[in-house]
Formats: C-alpha cells, sequence, structure tokens
C-alpha cells in the first residue's frame, strides 16, 4: 500500500502543469484536436486524485483550454473544490476558472454560497478581494440576495482595497437583485467622498452605470458630483462624471447652464485628449439640451468646433475619427457651424483609414445646401472612380443617393443634373445597390413632372445600352436599373422621341438572360410602348407602320412566352394573343389604337408611403386571419388525422379577439412575410409603385415650372453630369442678374435707402429649375413614427428604475443571515472610516442611517428644494435657508464654489480654475490668491505638461504603502 | 463598461480572454474571430477604433500581439486606448519585456494583473505598484530571460 502511495506521488511529479499543456499544444499543430482530447483525459484523471494540489493544477489547465473554446462546464463541481481550498494560491486558481466558466445557467453554483461568505469575511484581504472578483463574473440572483448584506458591510471596509471592490460589485448585485439598490445605496452615496480615490473612483463608476439608465432618480446627486468635478483631478472620474452630466442635462436644462462655465473651462485648460472630447461632447449634449437663452451660446458651440478642428487635423488618425465623429453631433443642431469647415471635411475624403472617410461621410449628409450640393456630389463622384473596395464605394454610392434626395429633394435644384448623375452612377462595376439607384429614377420621374421628357430620353439611351449594363455577370444588382427604365420608358411612352427604336431596344433576344422580375416589367411596358406607337401611327395615317409593329411584336414575343420564369410566361402569353388579335383587325384596316391605348389610360400619382393604412378596413375583413385552417405540421397526420378538424372548431373563437392584438398581427404578419420569402412560388412584391386610377382634382393646382429649354434634350451617349453644373451655374448667374435687377428697381423706388446691403446669394435665392410634387406624407392615427419602439419589457435595468429618496421601509432591508449578529453592519471594520470623516466634514454624520427615519419626509422636501436653489442661478446666492445641519451644506458648498468661479471666470477668463489642482480648497478668497499664483500656476501647468508625457504611471513614488491607496491621484496618461 | 478584453496574436489565436459579461462559450470562439478579422485588416494608418455590432472596439498592437478591449458607449474610445497602453505597461513591468510566451506560460498571472485593473466592466486601478502589490506577494518577480522557470514561492499562512 505504501508502495502504492509512494508510487502514485512519484507520477504525480510527472503530471503536466500549464506550461507543459501549453508546449505540447504548440509541438502538436497537426493534431491539435486529438492532443487536447488526451489532455482533458488526464485532467479527468487528476480531478479524481485526493491531491488538492493535483486538482488546482488540472483547474489551471482547464481554465486555458476554456480560452481556446472548450467547454468545461463539467467540470464546475471540481472547480467548486479547488475554490475551497484553504491555500491562497489554490483558491485564486478555482476563483479564476469559476469567473470564467461559471453563468446563471450553472446549477452547481447555490453550493458556492457559503464558501463565498466565508472567503468574504476572511481575515486576508486578498481571500476576500479573490472572491469578489470572482464574484462579479459569476453572481446569480441567488447569490445577490443572499450576499448582498455582506458585501454591503465590506464597502465599509478599512481596507480600501476591499471597499472598492465591493462598491463595484455592488452594481451587479444591484443588476441581479434591484431590491437591495434602496437599502444600500446611502452608503454608495457616502463611498462618494471616501478619502480613497479608487474607492471614490468606484462609486463614481457605479453611479454613473445606474444613472445613465434612469438618469431621473439620480438628478438630487447633481450638486454632489458637480463639487467632484470641479474639485477631482482625476482624468478617469472626471470623464465618469461629465459623461453623467451628459445623461443629466436632458431632464433638467437649469443644470446644463451652471455646467457650460466649468467645462469650457476644462475644455481649454485640459492637455488630456480624452478628458477634452469628453468635455466637448458633453457641452454639445447640453447645447443640445438648451434651447435658447444662453448668452455665450454661440461662442461655446464656436469653441467646440475650434477644438474639434484641431483634433481633425492632427495627424493622429484616432483623433480624427473622434473629432468626426463628435462633429457630426454638433452637426445635428448648429449645422451653420460645421459648414464652415468643409473644406476640411472634404480633405478627410481622401484620408488612407476607410472608417474615417465614412465618418466625413456621414458629416456631408448634413453639410449640404442647396448652394454645394452640385460641387461635393461631384467630389463624391471623383471618389466614387477612384475608390478601391467595393463596400466603401457602395457606401459612397448610397451616400449620394441620401444627400441628394433627403427631405424631398430639398437641395436639389436641377434635376436633370440628378438624373445624369444616376445614370453616371449605373457605370459603377459590381455594385449591391443597382435597386437603390432605380427607386431613384422612378421616384423622380414620377413626381417631378417636368423632368419627364428629360428622364424619358437618358432611360431610353440606357435600354439602348443595355447589354452593357447586363452583360458581365448576370446577377450583378446594376441591372436592376433596367426595370426603372424600362418602366419609366413604357409609362411615359408619350414623351420618348423614337419609340419604335426603343420597342427594338426592348424586345432584343438578350432581355431574356435578365432576372424575371425585370423581364415581367419589360413585357408590361413594351406594351404600353407599342400602344402609343399604334397611336401615333393612325394618327399619322401610316397603317403599314402600325401593322410593322404589330409584326415586331408578333416575332419577338415568343421569347417571353418560353420563358422559365412563371411572371413573364403569363404576361408575355396573354399579350401574344392580344397582339395576335390586334393584327387581325390591323388587317381588316380596323381602328385599333384608341382601344389599346385605353388599357393604360389614366394619370400615376405619388401616394404616401404608408397611405395604405389611411383606406379603412372594410367591415368582417381579416386579411391575417385564415382561410383554411392550415394543416399543423408539429402532429403527424398519420396519427391523429382526425384531430385537425376538431381543433379548428375550438380554435376558431379564440381567433375573434385577437384581431385586436396588434403584437400578434405583426408577429403574424412577419411570419407570412418570411414564408412568401420562403415559397418559390409565390410571386413576390416587386417595388414598382402602386398604381392608382383616380381622379384626383388636386394635382393641377400644384405649380409646375417649366424647364426652361437650354439643355440640348436629345442626349446622343451617356449623359455627363458636368456639362449640367455648368448649365446650372449659367442659370442661377442669370437669375441672381434678374434679381438684381429687380432689386435695384425696387432700390430706385425706394429712393435708395441701403445701398450698403450688398446682395448675397443665400440659400434661399436659389430657385429650383424643376420643382417636386411633394407628397405630404399624412401619418394615420395609428402609425406614428414613434410607435415601433417602445421599451423593452426585458431590459434588466428597468428594475433599477427605483425613487431613492423616499424613506426606507424596515420591510426593505437587506436580508441578514440569522445565526450572525446583525450588528455586523454596525461593527467597528465600518465604524473607522465614518470616525475618520467625522472628523473632517460633520455634515457626515447625518447619512446615519437611523436618525434619518423621523425627519425623512422633511427633508426629501428640502432635497428638492435644494437642487431648485442650487439650479437657480441668481448671482448673489441667498445665506443658506436654514441652518439646517444636513444635506443643504454639500449644495451650499457647492453654491459658495460656484459663484466664487463665476466670479474668477468673470475677472481673467483665461486664468481658470481647471488646471490649478486643489483650488477649491482656498476658494474662499480666490481674487486675491489668484494674482499671486499667476506664475506659480503657469509653472506648475508647464511641470504638468512635462511630466504627463512620461509614461503612466511613471510618476507614482516607489516605495508608498500599497494596499492603503494613498490619496494622490494618477492623471490619465497623456498622449506626448 | 468593457465588455471584454482580449489579448491575439497576429496568426489571429487568442492569447487570452476575458469577459466581463456572460458570453456563450460557443460564441466566444465565434465572436474572437470575428473580432481579430476586423482588427487584423487594419493598417498602421488606420484608426483604432471600430464599430462593430453594438459596441466598439478599441485595440492596439505590440509587435506581434494585439489587443482589443470592446466597450460599449459609455466609455471613450481615447481613455480606453490609453488604458490599454497602461495594462501593457504593467505586462512589461512584471515579465520585464512581456512576449506571447509569457501571456500563454502565465495566464493565471495575466488574469490576477487584469483582475486588479478591470472589476466589474470598470477600470478601478492604474497605478502600476498597487496592481501588482498582491501578484508580488504571492509570487516573485519574473526575471528577464527566465520565461520557463518561475519561481514558486507559496504565501505563508
Amino acid at each position: 500500500m505504501a508502495l502504492k502511495m509512494v508510487k502514485g506521488s512519484i507520477d504525480r511529479m510527472f503530471d503536466k502543469n500549464l506550461q507543459d499543456l501549453v508546449r505540447g499544444i504548440r509541438n502538436h499543430k497537426e493534431d491539435e484536436a486529438k492532443y487536447i482530447s488526451q489532455c482533458i483525459d488526464e485532467i479527468k484523471q487528476e480531478l479524481k486524485q485526493d491531491n488538492i494540489a493535483v486538482k488546482a493544477n488540472a483547474v489551471c489547465k482547464l481554465t486555458y483550454l476554456q480560452m481556446l473554446g472548450y467547454d468545461i462546464s463539467w467540470a464546475a463541481f471540481n472547480i467548486i473544490e479547488v475554490m475551497s481550498a484553504s491555500k491562497f494560491t489554490f483558491k485564486r486558481i478555482g476563483y479564476l476558472a469559476a469567473s470564467q466558466s461559471f453563468h446563471e445557467g450553472t446549477d452547481v453554483i447555490m453550493l458556492t454560497t457559503n464558501q463565498i461568505r466565508k472567503d468574504l469575511s476572511s481575515p486576508s484581504q486578498y481571500d476576500t478581494g479573490v472572491a469578489l472578483t470572482g464574484l462579479s463574473c459569476f453572481v446569480t440572483p441567488d447569490l445577490a440576495r443572499d450576499l448582498a448584506n455582506d458585501i454591503m458591510t465590506l464597502m465599509s471596509h478599512t481596507k480600501p482595497y476591499i471597499r472598492k471592490k465591493a462598491v463595484l460589485i455592488m452594481y451587479k448585485v444591484f443588476l441581479k437583485y434591484p431590491e437591495s439598490l434602496r437599502p444600500a445605496f446611502p452608503r454608495l452615496k457616502e463611498k462618494l467622498e471616501d478619502p480613497d480615490p479608487g474607492v471614490q473612483s468606484a462609486a463614481v463608476n457605479v453611479i454613473c452605470e445606474l444613472a445613465r439608465r434612469n438618469p431621473k432618480n439620480y438628478l438630487s446627486l447633481a450638486p454632489l458630483f458637480f463639487k467632484l468635478m470641479t474639485s477631482s483631478t482625476n482624468n478617469w472620474v472626471l470623464i465618469k462624471i461629465i459623461k453623467l452630466f451628459g445623461a443629466l442635462t436632458p431632464l433638467e436644462p437649469r443644470l446644463g447652464k451652471k455646467l457650460i462655465e466649468p467645462l469650457t473651462n476644462l475644455i481649454h485648460s485640459t492637455s488630456a485628449m480624452s478628458l477634452l472630447y469628453e468635455c466637448v461632447n458633453t457641452v454639445i449634449a447640453v447645447l443640445i439640451s438648451l434651447s435658447s437663452g444662453m448668452p455665450n451660446h454661440s461662442a461655446s458651440i464656436q469653441l467646440c468646433v475650434q477644438k474639434l478642428r484641431i483634433l481633425i487635423e492632427d495627424s493622429d488618425q484616432n483623433l480624427k475619427y473622434l473629432g468626426l465623429l463628435a462633429m457630426s453631433k454638433i452637426l445635428k443642431t448648429h449645422p451653420k457651424s460645421v459648414q464652415s469647415h468643409k473644406d476640411l471635411i472634404l480633405q478627410c475624403l481622401d484620408d488612407k483609414d476607410e472608417s474615417i472617410r465614412l465618418r466625413a461621410l456621414d458629416l456631408l449628409y448634413g453639410m449640404v445646401s442647396k448652394k454645394n450640393l452640385m460641387e461635393i456630389v461631384k467630389k463624391l463622384m471623383t471618389h466614387v472612380d477612384k475608390a478601391e473596395g467595393t463596400t466603401y464605394r457602395d457606401e459612397l454610392l448610397t451616400k449620394i443617393i441620401d444627400i441628394c434626395s433627403q427631405s424631398n429633394y430639398q437641395y436639389i435644384t436641377n434635376f436633370e443634373w440628378y438624373i445624369s448623375i444616376l445614370v453616371e452612377l449605373t457605370r459603377l462595376e459590381g455594385t449591391r445597390h443597382g435597386h437603390l439607384i432605380a427607386a431613384q429614377m422612378l421616384d423622380v420621374a414620377i413626381r417631378v413632372k417636368a423632368i419627364r421628357k428629360f428622364a424619358v430620353s437618358q432611360m431610353s439611351a440606357l435600354l439602348d445600352s443595355a447589354h452593357l449594363l447586363a452583360s458581365s455577370t448576370q446577377r450583378n444588382g446594376i441591372c436592376e436599373v433596367l426595370y426603372a427604365a424600362a418602366w419609366i420608358c413604357g409609362e411615359f411612352s408619350e414623351h420618348l422621341q423614337e419609340p419604335h427604336h426603343t420597342l427594338e431596344a426592348m424586345l432584343r433576344p438578350k432581355v431574356t438572360t435578365l432576372p424575371g422580375h425585370i423581364q415581367a416589367v419589360y413585357v408590361q411596358n413594351v406594351v404600353k410602348l407599342y400602344a402609343n406607337i399604334l397611336q401615333q401611327k393612325e394618327q399619322a395615317g401610316e397603317a403599314e407602320g402600325a401593322q410593322a409593329a404589330t409584326q415586331l411584336m408578333v416575332d419577338r414575343l415568343p421569347q417571353f412566352v418560353q420563358s422559365a420564369d412563371l411572371e413573364v410566361q403569363e404576361r408575355a402569353s396573354c399579350i401574344l394573343q392580344l397582339v395576335k388579335h390586334i393584327q387581325k383587325l390591323q388587317a381588316k384596316d380596323v381602328p385599333v389604337a384608341e382601344e389599346v391605348s385605353a388599357l393604360f389610360a389614366g394619370e400615376l400619382n405619388p401616394v404616401a408611403p404608408k397611405a395604405q393604412k389611411k383606406v379603412p378596413v372594410p367591415e368582417g375583413l381579416d386579411l391575417d386571419a385564415w382561410i383554411n385552417e392550415p394543416l399543423s405540421d408539429s402532429e403527424s397526420e398519420d396519427e391523429r388525422p382526425r384531430a385537425v378538424f376538431h381543433e379548428e372548431e375550438q380554435r376558431r373563437p379564440k381567433h375573434r379577439p385577437s384581431e385586436a392584438d396588434e403584437e400578434e398581427l405583426a408577429r403574424r404578419r412577419e411570419a407570412r412575410k418570411q414564408e412568401q420569402a420562403n415559397n418559390p412560388f409565390y410571386i413576390k412584391s416587386s417595388p414598382s409603385p402602386q398604381k392608382r386610377y383616380q381622379d384626383t382634382p388636386g394635382v393641377e393646382h400644384i405649380p409646375v415650372v417649366q424647364i426652361d429649354l437650354s439643355v440640348p434634350l436629345k442626349v446622343p451617349g451617356l449623359p455627363m453630369s458636368d456639362q449640367y453644373v455648368k448649365l446650372e451655374e449659367e442659370r442661377r448667374h442669370r437669375q441672381k442678374l434678374e434679381k438684381d435687377k429687380r432689386r435695384k428697381k425696387r432700390k430706385e423706388k425706394k429712393g435708395r435707402r441701403r445701398h450698403s446691403s450688398l446682395p448675397t446669394e443665400s440659400d434661399e435665392d436659389i430657385a429650383p429649375a424643376q420643382r417636386v410634387d411633394i407628397v405630404t406624407e399624412e401619418m394615420p392615427e395609428n402609425a406614428l413614427p414613434s410607435d415601433e419602439d417602445d421599451k423593452d419589457p426585458n431590459d434588466p435595468y428597468r428594475a433599477l428604475d427605483i425613487d431613492l429618496d423616499k424613506p426606507l421601509a424596515d420591510s426593505e432591508k437587506l436580508p441578514v443571515q440569522k445565526h450572525r449578529n446583525a450588528e455586523t453592519s454596525k461593527s467597528p471594520e465600518k465604524d473607522v472610516p465614518v470616525v475618520e470623516k467625522k472628523s473632517k466634514k460633520p455634515k457626515k454624520k447625518e447619512k446615519k442611517h437611523k436618525e434619518k427615519e423621523r425627519n425623512q419626509e422633511k427633508r426629501e422636501k428640502k432635497k428638492a428644494e435644494d437642487l431648485d436653489f442650487w439650479l437657480s442661478t441668481t448671482p448673489p446666492p441667498a445665506p443658506v435657508p436654514a441652518p439646517a445641519p444636513s444635506t443643504e451644506e454639500l449644495s451650499v458648498n457647492a453654491i459658495t464654489t460656484l459663484k466664487d468661479e463665476c466670479e474668477d471666470a468673470k475677472t481673467e477668463a483665461q486664468d481658470e480654475e481647471g488646471n490649478a489642482e486643489g483650488q477649491d480648497q482656498d476658494k474662499k478668497s480666490p481674487k486675491q490668491k489668484k494674482k499671486k499664483h499667476k506664475k506659480e500656476k503657469e509653472e506648475r501647468t508647464k511641470g504638468k505638461k512635462k511630466s504627463k508625457k512620461q509614461r503612466l504611471g511613471g510618476e507614482e513614488a516607489a516605495g508608498e504603502p500599497v494596499q492603503n491607496g494613498a490619496p494622490e491621484e494618477e492623471p490619465l496618461p497623456v498622449r506626448a | 463598461m468593457i465588455k471584454f478584453f482580449l489579448i491575439v496574436n497576429k496568426q489571429g489565436q487568442t492569447r487570452f480572454s476575458k469577459y466581463y459579461e456572460h458570453v456563450d462559450i460557443n460564441k466566444h470562439t465565434l465572436l474572437e474571430t470575428e473580432v481579430v478579422k476586423r482588427c487584423l485588416s487594419r493598417s498602421n494608418e488606420q484608426c483604432s477604433f471600430i464599430e462593430y455590432k453594438d459596441f466598439k472596439l478599441i485595440h492596439r498592437q505590440y509587435a506581434a500581439l494585439f489587443i482589443v478591449v470592446g466597450v460599449d458607449d459609455t466609455e471613450t474610445e481615447m481613455a480606453i486606448y490609453e488604458f490599454i497602453h497602461n495594462s501593457v505597461d504593467v505586462l512589461d513591468e512584471y515579465f520585464s519585456r512581456v512576449s506571447e510566451l509569457d501571456k500563454m506560460f502565465n495566464l493565471d498571472k495575466v488574469h490576477i494583473i487584469l483582475d486588479e485593473m478591470v472589476l466589474n466592466g470598470c477600470i478601478v486601478e492604474t497605478n502600476r505598484e498597487r496592481i501588482l502589490a498582491p501578484l508580488l506577494i504571492l509570487y516573485v518577480r519574473k526575471l528577464k530571460g527566465s520565461i520557463f522557470q518561475t519561481t514558486w514561492i507559496y504565501r505563508k499562512c
């Protein structure tokens, strides 16, 4: 026996450790999977051993395998065993494995509760630390409930190392067990003013995260955060706080007003790019939330834009990217100030980095005006030609279309130019966005009546050169354009110069290689064209010409009849018969044109996208109800043949009430779409606009400007958009001259009162050459745009939407282990820091929970008033309303700080407190001290900059006590 | 909030991964390959931020190693960018010029270091000394060149 044991332990010596495993995997590159499965077998053997060291080693290896993507959930119990080892080295390995592999679904996790509790209360801070770290990864609702009180106790631990971890874990606990938020919140708030910066930063992190989800509950903390913001020099914390303010300002505009100044100060003073960026971001958010009433409103915007320009001009790509990102936020509310930097943004389009180019494109979207649209698009077109990757080129293409079509073609003054741009875009190879171009062509041709003639001429040219588009790759997205071209030529065939020529182009044999839905449109529109030709010829009395056209149809249509596409086949055979009939009639010299064109009579009017919803649904019509109950798939028919009919009767009554159930309807609709998409026999709805033959008397009164026909309408080849740019410039010039003339006349009449006002060409001055028939998209009541995105009911953060100012009821206290004394929460551990703080700031004592209860209600009211008071920016702050010994002091402090700062800034705008640490200590007499310190400060900032150039952490004193986080702060590493 | 922290080599092999929100193990590999593909395709001339699904990726290259951090929109890209450097700094300090092998052979130690720096998706510590303190109590600092022999000094309990 003894020999066996010795032998066993000798064997253990040859166990692989982690290094061996890693090396082994590297040496078995060919049969890695086999080697690993072999290793896992070994590990399984090792886990069966009693020796904890062996187990820990095995678990350590498992952690590595887990990282490689192997499931180690089978070893969960062994991991728990290792977690409960008494030796820290092993315990740590266990916790590490647990944190990597455990999750809410791990069933053995409930076994860990007591072990974790034991570790949390361990005398060694590292035991506690490792338990907390592990817990953060795998806390479950049950664990959160059971351990909430323990963790809350740890938030007041003597060691900052534990305190900061406990504070951070609380966030996860809140998420999993929302009931714990209210009891724990006072203590969390207390931690915002912890003497240790690490703990403070942790508390800021947690509260910021909480407040981001439900900002309104945390508005009352604003004064406290404001104080932190003006006093803290830790950039990590500053960034978090500033972000938090960004979330709070939309709820309280007055807060925004207060923030602008310190933020602009920070922007001026900071040298950390990340902080600068965050400040700019928040200033933007603040300015968005403030509608008006800011005196230096434009000044701060100008400052932001200026700083962003510096970022964008930087050679560092990261800064450039962020600059553009922030710029796009300004653009939404202050497009004017961004537009002045058009040059810079256009320059970014030439950047080597694709993501920067994409950002610049986003910006351009908002920057266009009537004046610069053509120029910008021209620039983009050159980029389209240069672009290498198809994805980027596609992005450019969509952006061009987006830019042009935004807000009902608001910025397009010349639609001929736009059509020619679209046609130019069709020359792109391998684009996926053929349908987009097609949709634009259709939209413009339908809605801009004046352009139809031009559009038709262009489209017929396109059809003529269709072989160029569809030649190389059949499934090429660009052939979608032909869909639009064919439809436009057919629908508006009266504008065609040479209809016969186009007819022939559309009947070429090559057409049969196009996708089915395009062929179908071809077939349909060939008839329209044909009807038009018949009419022309008959009117001209050329019976032969008409017969020739008929013959052409009869000759060519059979190629479509043979089509494999059902839609094409059906349409073609119908039409073929029709044409044959016409041929017979023509042979008898019967005039047919009138009747044939009657097939396509009627004016086509654009309809708003959601107009269908306006049409009342006939009573009793439920399109979502089954006509015949479908056979259910899940039940096999052989077994229960009758059940179908039986259930049908039962189900029926259920269907009725569900009609009102919107969600259900939406779901079914979705399912139906899905089914249709997968059903090869279902004819998909083509994107062609709905045809509606109706007499709308309202169309005639829409003013349609006649085109100034200075453009040769018959363009032989494919058009060049450039020529339209020139023409447009000429047109504008003419327009301007005319206007000037008119103005002069007026001026003469008025007697030259304002001769100094030079005629400046603004956006409004440019009248569009053609007008868009704008369909006011009336939204039916039940189709509000905001309808869809309601809050997700499953949002885990919703549960944390808790009013934190309400007094705490006894029932809400955290569950405490019974066998343990409830006094634990007031153990000396906790009291120590409180006492410490007391000596520094006596107001802290009111945070103590118990005394609160009685005057809670009172204080609540006060709090609200407090915030109001703090927010009202009346310059001479009234003496503190009541010498209340409670929370007031906090805000009072903030007020004084603020007031002084205001004066400060007023007297000397450039000398800001932002770069002077600890200035709030001597805020009592900033004016006197300031001048004295001016030189000092300058030196200090210089020194600071230097030290910041060092690598991070370099400035820390090496000999400082390790565990007790010294209160000195680490500035964010700054880019040298 | 930081969602995950990855260290991968140029071949796209994961050398270290830490998720701060549970991701199913089967999706790890998929996510990692997707993320790595995006990062590896970037050149030095390109910026280090990528928008991927609903989070932002911030990546930085150190010789043959890429460090990729996925964050949600509450983090500032630039700050995380600096944080990556900070973490490499700390690893460098501990391993005396950290290499890929260091990370593979001492995965657990890298975990300890990172656990000290990031907790629950929040950056908690950036001070080098304080980060390394718990680790130095467990193990002596590694000496240069001694990758393969680790001196294990157990804590005296």
